[in-house]
């Protein structure tokens, strides 16, 4: 009973939505941040004082024209790469996802074995496809043939390169369209074969934007690892921008302001392809929460 | 298809259909006259989906036939042989098939009015214009006309479900099939779901409603089906299969759900 009066007596009592809130302190977070910070200032300082980085150098060649041609052969094998890989890639997909048994066993056996051998690899078989075949020939499969052509004037070094690249990204784009088609519910295909859409048109409208949405990070993980992987060519003399700096600093001896050289072209065109995913994402996006 | 009279629309003999070794369906009849509501009723596992979807070859048949309107349904008959249909011309027989599903499956990707839209321009060869006005009609048929532009997400479970209906409606269905209409539903938002099958059935449309609504199937069903095991256990007006069930599991079934 006492009780009860003192309490009521308390003159200030507030009520309750006017109680302050003390959010939790985080000191723990401050130190982390703080620890951060220094390395950051650290690895900023290092860029800046090292002598052997060699800026001068740097700013000598980023915009050298024979850089800059690297630069635009580099992007050249990246879409060429891409649109014939991921063209392929698609397809290999849908033989994987249909019904026929064989079709679903060459698509794997393809992504199995194409997965297996390593890039670099692959790159020197191309490049060596004329020890294999002299000649490419067009006619019947094991039968006479109609039109013949010598196997270096049909692929270059630069032919070879995009094949190489190509015929390896295809396997992995398949992967991630397969994927991205199985993440699509059950229920969108029967609702639209339910409503008597054609085959292609059920694929083409319904489940392939809904796919694209785990698609579209996945193939811009898989465009970026490309565009890098360009590199790899260049042991086959492909004026692309790793041979070219290569090159120059084969020449020079400045290896490491070179190698910057490339890694800053690499650093902003990556950046430029995750701005391009950041848009696609969006576009497919429509219609949903996340 | 001789004996059939005239005004059967839904027409099912003999409907076998096996998963592996178990037999979902074990010979089922069912005759559905144009312009009545057949609703079906009967415990999960009955086989009750199985026969709804086999009616459209969303399944295929194990054994029996399917024929809507006089028209077989997934097979070409030659004799005594039935021989498979090509997909596109299942697609085809199936534009004139309306199916309601139970968890909607709107496409999230496209706003209501496309996905009422979409059918009738591919599958029908409709122009865009005239589906599109035809969408709006739907739309204000089942009280949803301003929300022509939203996307699925943006609406409650009972709007979708009778935006999923109109979208069946739109390529002018001989029959409408509905698979529990309202099983994925918040109690609340039923009534509104209901109301619109009751305005078909109303309408003089040909409908088979899957569903566990036991007040519903007495107030709109012509006929009522109970099914149990894969069989039709007993069929008949909702008077008598409802309030005087014949058979002991239909009176057993009912005395759990009323």
């Amino acid at each position: 009973m006492t009780t009860t009066v003192d309490h009521l007596a308390l003159p200030t009592q507030p009520a309750d939505a006017e109680l302050t809130v003390v959010p939790t302190r985080h000191p723990g977070r401050w130190l982390a941040v703080a620890a951060a910070l220094v390395l950051v200032a650290q690895f900023g300082h290092a860029l800046v004082t090292n002598p052997g980085l060699d800026w001068p150098t740097f700013w000598q060649y980023l915009f050298d024209p024979s850089v800059l041609n690297g630069v635009w052969l580099t992007l050249q094998l990246t879409v060429l790469a891409a649109v014939f890989g991921f063209t392929l890639g698609l397809v290999l997909a849908f033989m994987r996802l249909s019904r026929s048994p064989l079709l679903r066993a060459v698509a794997y056996g393809y992504v199995w074995l194409v997965r297996s051998v390593p890039l670099l690899v692959q790159v020197l078989f191309w490049f060596n496809l004329s020890y294999l075949y002299d000649r490419i020939q067009i006619g019947v499969p094991f039968g006479p043939g109609f039109f013949s052509i010598s196997t270096n004037s049909l692929v270059s070094a630069m032919g070879a390169a995009v094949l190489a690249l190509a015929v390896n990204e295809a396997a992995f784009a398949s992967e991630i369209v397969r994927a991205g088609v199985l993440s699509v519910d059950q229920g969108q295909l029967e609702a639209a074969a339910a409503l008597g859409l054609p085959r292609w048109r059920q694929l083409r409208r319904i489940v392939l934007p809904q796919a694209m949405r785990s698609i579209a990070p996945n193939a811009a993980n898989q465009l970026i690892g490309l565009f890098k992987n360009t590199s790899i060519v260049s042991v086959m003399a492909i004026m692309e921008l790793f041979y070219t700096v290569q090159v120059i600093y084969g020449r020079t001896s400045r290896v490491v302001p070179m190698l910057l050289v490339a890694t800053a072209w690499y650093v902003v065109l990556t950046t430029v392809l995750s701005g391009f995913q950041w848009w696609v994402e969006r576009h497919f996006g429509k219609g949903s929460r996340r | 298809m001789s004996e059939a009279s005239s005004d059967v629309m839904v027409d099912v003999r003999g409907l076998r259909k096996s998963f592996g070794a178990q037999e979902v369906l074990r010979g089922v009849d069912l005759q559905v006259r144009a312009g009545e509501v057949t609703v079906v009723l009967g415990p999960s596992g009955s086989g009750k989906s199985t026969l709804l979807r086999s009616i459209n070859h969303l399944e295929k048949l194990s054994a029996g036939t399917v024929s809507i309107d006089g028209e077989l349904i997934g097979y070409r008959r030659v004799g005594n042989r039935l021989h498979e249909l090509r997909e596109r011309e299942v697609l085809r027989q199936r534009a004139r098939i309306g199916f309601v599903f139970q968890n909607f499956n709107l496409f999230p990707h496209l706003t209501v009015v496309e996905n009422l839209a979409e059918a009738p321009v591919h599958a029908l060869g409709v122009p865009l214009a005239e589906a599109r006005a035809l969408a709006e009609e739907l739309l204000a048929r089942v009280g949803l006309a301003e929300r022509a532009d939203a996307y699925p997400r943006q609406l409650s479970g009972g709007q979708q479900q009778r935006i999923a209906i109109a979208r069946a409606l739109a390529l002018r269905p001989k029959v409408l099939l509905f698979d529990e209409p309202t099983s994925a539903l918040d109690p609340e938002l039923v009534g509104e779901v209901l109301d619109v099958i009751k305005d078909l059935a109303r309408a003089g449309t040909t409908m088979v409603v899957v569903t566990h609504e036991i007040g519903f199937a007495r107030e709109v069903a012509d006929t009522v089906v109970f099914m149990d095991a894969g069989r039709v256990v007993e069929q008949g007006p909702p008077a008598q299969v409802l309030d005087a069930p014949r058979h002991e599991r239909t009176r057993a079934f009912l005395a759990k759900v009323l």
